[in-house]
């Protein structure tokens, strides 16, 4: 079938395409060049509509046990959002962690096409896989977690080389089924287990002697030397501890020119100026983003209401518990592998903290100079549940209705903020960037998040409006693989993306020291610890897509 | 004949998973690692190979038609059991999304326990390979856990290598509530536990008398439901003396009304033992027959545990109004979905509303029901997942033999298609 979609204002910034009118044609799922002779089959008139690939969200926990628990936590959250079947959809829950069948809708409804879970426990990625297989439309993916779990760290005291380090890094990548890699509170998901309650980035772990800038350069080295797009995804040390901004700081220095993407550092840019001894660092992390050009960044904005945060540094989650909103909250420490916490917030706009916390994350938005190097995310659910991001949206593009948002928030926030003062509105273009061509350069993503011909036809149609929520939260159509799943905002049929993975070469004889350390400290079998491929394809819905790696000829 | 090594158990909950079988035809034999709960598990027989309706043999497809014309005129069917793998529960939940149902885990009663706690205050949790390396003390509440778990202390305890202790036989284990009903919870050089028994009916008020011990309170009695206070207060002083304290309890072993609070306060005393600079962690024992299976699938399904009705078109939890139970007592319940892949002593509960069963092979019944349909066992038949009682490790199970018996999964989906 042979589709063209005629007359659209095309934003495409992988091609360099900044709103010019362009057809667009779609064979087999993908997008082809103008065919020379053939009949269209269905032809959409999108005269006057403003036409981008597929969003795509580098940064949102959909698929793993914290998000289970979470969901299991709240039930009176899901009671105020209750989603109906139909005849084409399950029924489910929404509102902040919702159920997996709505998650799928709920983002192609706001024309996403991807999401990637950036937390996934290696002993925890079954489940998290099973979650995002009963994701519908969209694609998915994971980076797995590593840096807390005991097998590294017994490494780094035995004083392995970089290459053990890298076969090991690999080797859990295929076995996880991974397209990059995180590591969360580096050494201090660990250190906690030794009732260690905080762990600043040359602290050591009481009983392996690493710290956590140790870990960070030899898993940012991994990454690299692996061939790996993705950089290592960093959740830092001390998230949301007043001053953090200079161990953000830090961080960037100390990781030496080697590429690194700092999540959510919004909750890692906190000063202790003020009456209240919270500030905001947001001028300092940007001034380092822009000059340090190894360094990309989500930013994990809050918007305030009811959410959950869900978070594998059960050292900082449960130094958080008192904040929890309603007051019920999970810590768990996990398989010598990891961890969690889970704790409820309400956000709110009176509260000195929080509102500042809205602004800081503005302002890094608005003070990053390079949209190619910064990520729209409010680190669903944990800022935000994604469902904000049209609100999110028109607060990057529309200064007055920013600065008329920010003038109801706790009026200390708004006397230690500079966002009034802020010009800067993001262009449809710069959103594009963020959302689609950028986010698909950086995890590496082959023919996605692009309009060219070759890409596949993940592609989201909008009716151009002033007010960017309005025009954001309700595209006209949406296409996934050439299937048209989304029309005025409402799924309209549905399908079964595909598992996005990288596998990185290493050496087998890794599963020799590797065998040994399960049998004798493990709960299970090597062999049955690693996950096969027919595990996700098996069912006749699921399927990999493997990427290339740095320096493979495409 | 072949022998397969490494075979993960969905039957025991603690994820044993180093199993040896001996397959001939479709006979199995446990070789090597089995327990009083695996063995029997595996090594069930097939009996039935056929679906019955109205107690006479039929073609799988007549089963399934007969299955949906009794399903189709419902106003409440219920799909209890919900006792299998992953996938088994994914279509369990697309059939129950389909025809209203009511989705009911047949040890939801006991697990009751635990989520009121949960979805109240929380808790601080921990997993097996953490107790295997870290724990120096174990406070076994109210449960016989050998009983409960045959090979626990072996896999878990008792193990020879460990990444922390020097020693894994001087951890500290002790009973408080039941006494352990044999030996293997003996350290290997022979040091037994501390028992403190007591009534499970008492373990309310002894749990809450720990917690104010562990949180200094003074307390003035001498005794708590015949308990020396110094016995709780040696309890109380080794859970703060441990580095990794570990706190164990059996949801379904708290057997009297309102068990909720008894782990309620296990969980806060555990969150304050936490705040006294050591670490203490509780670790809920379950994962039996795919209750954890059940809900964790249906937790990302619909956002709540397996007792969740679809009556209004979209999920309703309520822990008590959905049991299967009170809804055959109340007569709103007009037909049964029995699902039961892994035990064949577990069988529905006696109704007079149009019943069918989607069980284990070599399920025997007082009462027929309308339709039968056998099913393989996950694990055995066909491969799948299972989540063990820490609910963070879902283990692969293998397919062991070609029995050709359905999945439940399949089953329950071409029912839901004949809808």
């Amino acid at each position: 079938m042979l589709i063209k979609l005629t007359g659209g204002t095309v934003y495409d910034p992988a091609s360099g395409i900044d709103g010019k009118l362009q057809d667009i044609y779609i064979q087999d799922g993908r997008i082809i060049t103008k065919p020379i002779e053939a009949v269209v089959d269905k032809e959409y008139d999108l005269t006057g509509k403003v036409v981008m690939s597929g969003a795509i969200d580098m940064h949102t926990h959909i698929g793993g046990g914290k998000g289970n628990i979470a969901r299991t936590l709240l039930p009176e959250d899901h009671r105020q959002d209750p989603v109906h079947r139909s005849d084409i959809t399950r029924s489910g829950c929404g509102h902040a962690m919702p159920s997996t069948f709505v998650t799928g809708y709920r983002y192609a409804e706001m024309g996403y096409t991807a999401g990637f879970e950036p937390a996934v426990l290696p002993v925890n990625a079954r489940q998290a896989h099973m979650e995002m297989a009963d994701i519908p439309i969209l694609d998915k993916g994971g980076y797995v977690m590593l840096g807390s779990d005991d097998y590294l760290l017994r490494m780094l005291t035995a004083k392995k080389d970089q290459k053990a380090i890298n076969d090991y890094v690999a080797w859990t990548m295929h076995s996880a089924k991974a397209i990059g890699v995180k590591v969360v509170n580096p050494g201090g998901i660990n250190a906690f287990k030794f009732n260690q309650r905080k762990l600043d980035l040359d602290e050591k772990n009481s009983h392996y002697g690493v710290t956590p800038r140790d870990i960070l350069q030899v898993l940012a080295t991994a990454v690299k030397e692996l061939g790996v797009v993705h950089p290592l995804h960093v959740h830092g040390c001390n998230l949301g501890v007043p001053g953090n901004v200079q161990t953000t700081l830090d961080t960037i220095q100390g990781i030496g020119g080697l590429p690194m993407h700092l999540t959510h550092i919004q909750f890692h840019s906190y000063g202790t100026e003020g009456d209240f001894k919270f500030s905001s660092g947001a001028a300092q992390i940007a001034e380092a983003i822009n000059k340090n050009k190894n360094i990309t960044i989500d930013v994990g904005q809050i918007l305030f209401g009811q959410t959950v945060t869900a978070s594998g540094d059960n050292m900082r989650q449960h130094a958080n518990n008192k904040f929890a909103s309603p007051n019920k909250w999970v810590t768990m420490d996990i398989e010598c592998d990891a961890g969690c916490g889970v704790v409820p917030f309400k956000y709110k706009d009176k509260n000195f903290v929080n509102a500042l916390q809205w602004a800081i994350g503005l302002e890094t938005f608005l003070l990053v100079d390079d949209p190619w190097r910064i990520f729209l995310t409010t680190d669903h659910p944990n800022g935000a549940p994604f469902t904000s991001y049209p609100h999110l949206i028109r607060l990057l593009m529309d200064r007055s209705f920013r600065n008329e948002v920010l003038s109801t928030i706790h009026p200390e926030a708004q006397k230690m903020t500079t966002l009034a003062s802020i010009e800067r509105e993001y262009t449809l273009q710069e959103i594009a960037i963020m959302t689609r061509a950028g986010a698909a350069k950086l995890i590496g993503l082959k023919d996605r998040g692009g309009l060219s011909a070759g890409n596949w036809a993940d592609i989201t149609v909008y009716t151009n409006n002033s007010d960017r929520q309005k025009m954001f939260e309700k595209p006209d159509y949406v296409f996934k693989d050439g299937q048209l799943v989304v029309i005025n905002g409402k799924v309209v049929s549905t399908k079964w993306g595909t598992t996005h993975v990288v596998r990185p070469d290493f050496d087998p004889s890794v599963e020799k020291g590797l065998k040994d350390y399960f049998d004798r400290y493990m709960t299970m079998k090597l062999g049955n610890f690693k996950i096969s491929d027919d595990e996700i394809t098996e069912d006749g819905r699921g399927s990999i897509t493997v990427h290339p790696l740095k320096g493979d000829v495409a | 004949m072949i022998e397969i090594t490494e075979v993960p158990s969905p039957f025991c909950g603690i994820g044993t998973d180093d199993l040896t079988i001996r397959i001939d035809g479709v006979v199995l034999k446990v070789i090597e690692n089995g327990c009083a709960i695996n063995t029997p598990a595996f090594e069930q027989p097939i009996t039935d190979i056929s679906a019955r309706v109205g107690g006479k043999e039929v073609s799988l497809e007549f089963a399934i038609a007969k299955a949906a014309e009794l399903l189709k005129e419902t106003k409440l069917p219920i799909i209890g059991g919900c006792a299998t793998d992953v996938n088994g529960m994914r279509g369990l939940l697309a059939l129950a999304d389909r025809c209203g149902a009511v989705v009911d885990n047949m040890n939801f009663t006991g697990a009751r326990n635990n989520f009121l706690a949960l979805q109240d205050s929380g808790w601080m949790n921990t997993t097996l390979a953490e107790v295997k390396n870290r724990c120096d003390l174990l406070l076994v509440v109210g449960t016989d856990l050998e009983a409960f778990a045959p090979r626990f202390f072996e896999r878990y305890l008792w193990n020879k290598d460990s990444m922390f202790l020097d020693d894994t036989s001087q951890r500290q284990v002790i009973y408080l509530g039941k006494a352990p009903s044999g030996h293997a919870s003996t350290s290997p050089n022979g040091q037994k536990p501390q028992v403190v028994e007591c009534a499970s009916e008492d373990l309310p008020e002894v749990i809450a008398v720990l917690r104010a011990l562990v949180k200094s309170q003074e307390i003035r009695a001498n005794t708590v439901c015949g308990l020396a206070m110094d016995d709780l207060q040696m309890i109380a002083n080794q859970l703060k003396e441990a580095k990794y304290g570990v706190v164990t309890w059996a949801a379904g072993a708290l057997a009297y009304a309102h068990a909720e609070l008894t782990v309620q306060k296990l969980s806060e005393m555990i969150k304050d033992i936490n705040n006294l600079n050591t670490r203490c962690s509780g670790l809920p024992l379950a994962g039996k027959e795919g209750d954890q299976t059940a809900n964790q699938v249906c937790g990302w399904t619909t956002g709540y545990p397996a007792r969740t009705r679809f009556s209004r078109g979209y999920p309703e939890y309520d822990p008590f109004l959905n049991e299967t139970a009170t809804l055959l007592a109340s007569g709103e319940a007009d037909a049964l979905v029995w699902v039961q892949a892994f035990n064949v002593n577990a069988v529905p509960p006696e109704s007079t509303i149009p019943t069918i069963v989607v069980g284990r092979s070599g399920m025997t019944f007082t009462k027929e029901p309308d339709v039968y349909i056998p099913v393989g066992t996950p694990g055995i038949d066909h491969a799948g997942h299972a989540y063990r009682m820490d609910n963070v490790v879902a283990i692969r199970l293998k397919k062991l033999r070609d029995s050709g018996l359905p999945s439940t999964a399949q089953v329950l989906h071409a029912l839901e298609q004949a809808l």
